[in-house]
Formats: C-alpha cells, structure tokens, sequence
C-alpha cells in the first residue's frame, strides 16, 4: 500500500461503489442463488419445491456420470497444461536463440492468443469431418482406425488436440518476456561455467523462470476447467456417452438441456469448492517451492 | 563449428514447426472458404485459395448471414463490435475508479472489499452460470446490451491490472499533488489518467479480444437471431451443417470463420507491443 494516501470518509465509496454494486448483483447474489437452489428439490412439473439438505449433493458427487466428468477433467486439465506449457516453452526458448527472423517468429506464434475458444473448435471440428477433413482422413490412412463420434478416446484426442492448440501462444508470450527479462550478465556467467547449453538450461534458466511457470500453470488449470467449455461445445459435446463431458459442461448441460436446478446448483457449488480448493493448495504447496 | 551449424538447423527448424502448427489450420479455413461448395465437397480442404472470394464473402455479408438466412453477417460484424468496445470500455472505467480508491485512499471497509473483488478472479461466470442467467432475466435484461455487458465486467481482472499499476507509481506525486491543493477527483483526472494512458491503451486491447470471443454468456442471454454475435452465429450454422440437408456450404461456414477471427487477430497484430506489454504486466 502506498505510504501516502488520502482520508475521506466517503469518496473512496463513490470511486468502489460501480465495481461492488456490479459483484453484488451478478456475481453474490447468483453464487448465493446457487447455493441456495442447491438444497432444493423440484417435482418433475416445477409445480412445488421441496428443501432437501444435502441429497442434491449426494446425488450429484455419488452419480456415475459426475465421478465421469470429475474423472475426465482431471486427466484433461492435466494433459492440456503439461503438453502446452511443454511445447511453448520449447518454442520460447528457440524463439529467444534467434536473432534473424525473431519478431516473425514471435508474431507467428503469438496471435492466435487473439481466437476465441469456440472459434478454434468449430475450426478444429470441421478438420476432423468425416466428409471434408483432412486430419480425419490422414489419421484412417496411417493406419489409426480413428472415429471421434463413436470413440471415447479419439475424442479425446480431439478436444486436447485443440485446447492445447489455443493455449500455447498466451504462454508463449510470457515464457518469452521471462526469458527476455533474464540479465545478460547471468546469462554470460552461466555460459563461462558450463558449456552444456542443455545443462545450463536446466540448473540456470529455468529455476529462473519458476515464478512464471507457476502463474502460468494457475492459468492454463483455470483456461482448462472453464473456458474450453467453447471447445467442447463445438467438438464433442460431452459425446460418445458422456466420456468428454468436462465438470463446466456438466453443469450447463443438466442446468439447461436437463433442467434439473437443484442438481446442476449443487455441481455448481462443488465445482467453487473444488477451484477454490485447488488454488489453496497451489499458493500453499507450490508456491513455497518457487523462489521468487 | 559444424557443431554450432546443426543447432541452428534444428533451432529454425522446430520453430518452423510450431508456426505452422499455429498458423496452418486458420490459413486451410481460409483458403476453403474462397472455393465453391462443390469443390469442397468433392476434393476436402483445401490449401491455395480460390476463385469465390468475393462472391462467398460478399453473401455471408449482406445477402445472407450463412445458412440461417435471418441474420446478416454485417449485423452479427456489428453485435461483436458493440460486445468487444463496450465491454472493454465498461471494464476499464469501472476497474480503474476501483483501483483508485483501493490504492490511494485510507477507509474502513477497504479490507473487506478488496477480498470480495478478488474472489470474484477465482470463480468465473461459468460456475454459476444458471443462477446468473436467472437474475438477468429476472431483471428483465435479457437480450439487452446492458445485460449481455454489464455482468461480464464483474469479474476483476481489470481492478488488479491497474492496482499494480498505481502501486509502482512514485508516491512523489501524490506528496506534491497535495502541496499544490489538489483534490481526490483532480489527482485522478489530472495525473493519474494521463500517466496511465499506455496501460489504458494496453488493457483496452485485451479486454476488447476478451470481449469479442466471448461464447457460453451471449449464447444464453440472446434469444433473438438479430443479437447474435458472429462466436454465436457461427455455430448455430455449423449445428445446421451437421444436421445435413442440401448441398453443405462449408464455404460459408469458413468465411463466417475467418469474420469471427479477423477482427480481433488485426488489434492484437497492430498494437502487439502494447498488448505484450499489458498481458504481462498484468502478472506482477
């Protein structure tokens, strides 16, 4: 905080009053909402509501197709962040090798950042089409009996495919700017004393580009447990059976195609305390191993 | 120094690699959409653009949205538009008075609140997304540019971005600000906003690529084909697709593709150093 500030009773108010009045009204009042519905039953006609404790809860965490997309979230949240910090910390650092064609480079791999999630899953979708696309027909002709309808895992291929498509270019630029920000003069010391450049990466560069990483994966865990809803949407749809259902569109699909309030409130509110839960343990137990 | 030589090679050539992964799949798309339906359907995708630029382009625009028929690609070009700008310029209004009160004024609930404001970084629209929907349209908001806005900038992304911004401005100024009589209001207004301006330009750009590629909101909160942004129209014409009937027009498709990314991809091009310098700065 700034050693000099000003002391008015009111004005700081004024300043706030937008910013909370906006949270109160669209964000408290329908996370209290939710989980306020989340103790409700319905009857089938939404004639009369019934409160119930927690057996939306206990329907919810102990129903099979919720540990399903609990299951399938896990491993894909997982996939997506390793393989696209992978890959575009491998690009950054050649990125930041080169000195001719560099801002090409860094422009080429960059603006795709600008592609909204949705967008690249329609485009992904129509690469994969029976009919027309490509990658569908090249992947049947080498020899991969590939079919992402019917296929629980080919479809998963899929929806990881372009989930990590999308994300490498945002930690491409902070990987990048992290690898800039290292002063030349460690990076001349480091040369001195070890020649192996894949050494020097490991014990120099990288431990120095530890606070990075761990922004950059509290990101990618959210990127994949929230916004490749657009993804998935446009891909599979959850399909074959359920296997690509992400816990997000889980809860979009009973909320609003199944209309089952009090269920989807409940998925809801495990969903909070589930991401609240996973930031604690991020901030707690890998943050402390960073150093700043 | 043949040693030296192979490492470049192999430097250059997965560079190579990754760019063409990036970029193959959006040049495809476009180079689809300016071929005829027939072309498409019998040869696949294709990799040299066609003869059916123009005519593809101009029909998705002011002839017929795509395949819906009700919508013109032009007022779905407009309804992003209206999304991308308002959104960015609510969110960083909102966000900066915000800030600024955060940072330079000493008051009783400033604790309290900031913790509300950063509970809502944790918890994103699509966690609740149903009981959103609810309050919107119980408020009668639905299919309004108020609503489809509004509820979108409660998120702080914003508020966080320009709190580390003032926090690294010299207390110097404020110091002085004071000596020379200056009020909270002129403070603001007379130094704080023009020393912002870069930041402002900056979040301005993100916001307004956050804005436009929004999909799970607008997708709920517009009824109407009239309101449909081009991330919503898109889709809705590929579920047409899907569905089959007559000769597909995956050109339109394509076409409707490329509209979706072509705006935003242009801003982050043009500004890239402004839009590099506010996405990262954003981190600290």
């Amino acid at each position: 905080m700034k050693r000099v500030q000003f002391e008015h009773s009111t004005i700081p108010y004024l300043f706030v009053a937008p910013q909370i009045a906006i949270i109160v009204i669209f964000f408290l009042w329908p996370a209290a909402q939710a989980i306020y519905q989340s103790f409700l039953l319905e009857d089938a006609f939404g004639l009369s509501t019934q409160f119930v404790w927690f057996r939306n809860y206990q329907d919810t965490i102990f129903s099979p197709s919720w540990l399903q997309a609990a299951g399938f979230t896990a491993i894909f949240a997982t996939l997506v962040t390793f393989l696209s910090l992978g890959f575009a910390l491998l690009l950054a650092v050649k990125a930041n090798e080169v000195i001719r064609g560099a801002s090409t480079y860094k422009t080429t791999l960059m603006w795709a950042y600008a592609i909204a999630p949705p967008v690249a899953g329609l485009m992904g979708n129509l690469m994969f089409n029976p009919l027309i696309g490509d990658l569908y027909k090249f992947f049947n002709v080498i020899g991969w009996d590939f079919n992402h309808k019917l296929d629980s895992f080919d479809a998963g291929f899929v929806v990881v495919l372009i989930s990590v498509w999308k994300q490498v270019s945002v930690n491409f630029i902070f990987f990048l700017s992290g690898l800039q920000s290292i002063p030349n003069s460690v990076n001349e010391a480091s040369m001195m004393d070890c020649r192996s450049p894949t050494r020097r990466f490991w014990t120099i560069t990288f431990p120095l580009l530890a606070p990075t990483t761990f922004f950059l994966m509290v990101i990618n865990i959210t990127y994949a447990f929230f916004e490749t809803f657009g993804i998935i949407d446009t891909t599979t749809r959850g399909a074959p059976g359920g296997a690509t259902n992400t816990l997000v569109f889980k809860v979009f699909q009973d909320g609003f195609r199944g209309a089952d309030l009090g269920g989807s409130s409940a998925q809801s509110v495990v969903l909070m305390i589930l991401v609240l839960a996973l930031t604690v343990i991020q901030f707690r137990f890998i943050e402390r191993k960073v150093h700043y | 120094m043949s040693n030296w030589n192979w490492r470049l090679i192999t430097t250059h050539a997965i560079l190579i690699i990754g760019v063409l992964f990036m970029s193959l799949p959006v040049w495809v798309a476009f180079a689809t959409s300016t071929h005829a339906p027939e072309t498409i359907l019998r040869d696949g995708l294709q990799i040299w653009p066609g003869g059916h630029f123009f005519e593809t382009y101009r029909e998705v625009l002011i002839v017929d949205g795509g395949v819906m028929k009700s919508v013109l690609g032009t007022t779905m070009l407009k309804n992003s538009m209206i999304l991308g700008i308002g959104f960015a310029i609510g969110k960083v209004i909102v966000s900066m008075l915000a800030a600024y009160a955060i940072v330079y004024f000493r008051f009783r609930l400033a604790v309290p609140l900031f913790w509300i404001i950063f509970m809502t970084l944790l918890l994103p629209l699509e966690v609740r997304i149903i009981p959103s929907y609810e309050v919107v349209a119980g408020l009668g908001l639905l299919d309004t540019h108020f609503g489809l806005i509004v509820p979108l900038i409660a998120s702080a992304t914003g508020t966080f971005f320009f709190r580390q911004f003032f926090r690294s401005v010299p207390d110097e100024l404020l110091e002085a600000a004071r000596l020379d009589g200056a009020t909270a209001w002129g403070f603001f207004v007379d130094i704080l906003i023009p020393l912002s301006k870069t930041m402002i330009a900056a979040i301005l750009i993100i916001m307004f690529v956050v804005g436009w590629n929004q999909y799970l909101w607008p997708l709920i909160m517009t009824t109407k084909e009239e309101n449909y942004t081009l991330v919503i129209g898109i889709k809705q014409i590929y579920q047409i697709l899907a569905e089959g009937g007559e000769l597909p027009q995956y050109q339109k498709a394509f076409a409707l593709t490329i509209l979706a990314t072509f705006p935003p991809v242009l801003v982050v091009l043009v500004f890239q150093n402004w839009f590099v310098k506010g996405l990262v700065e954003s981190e600290k």
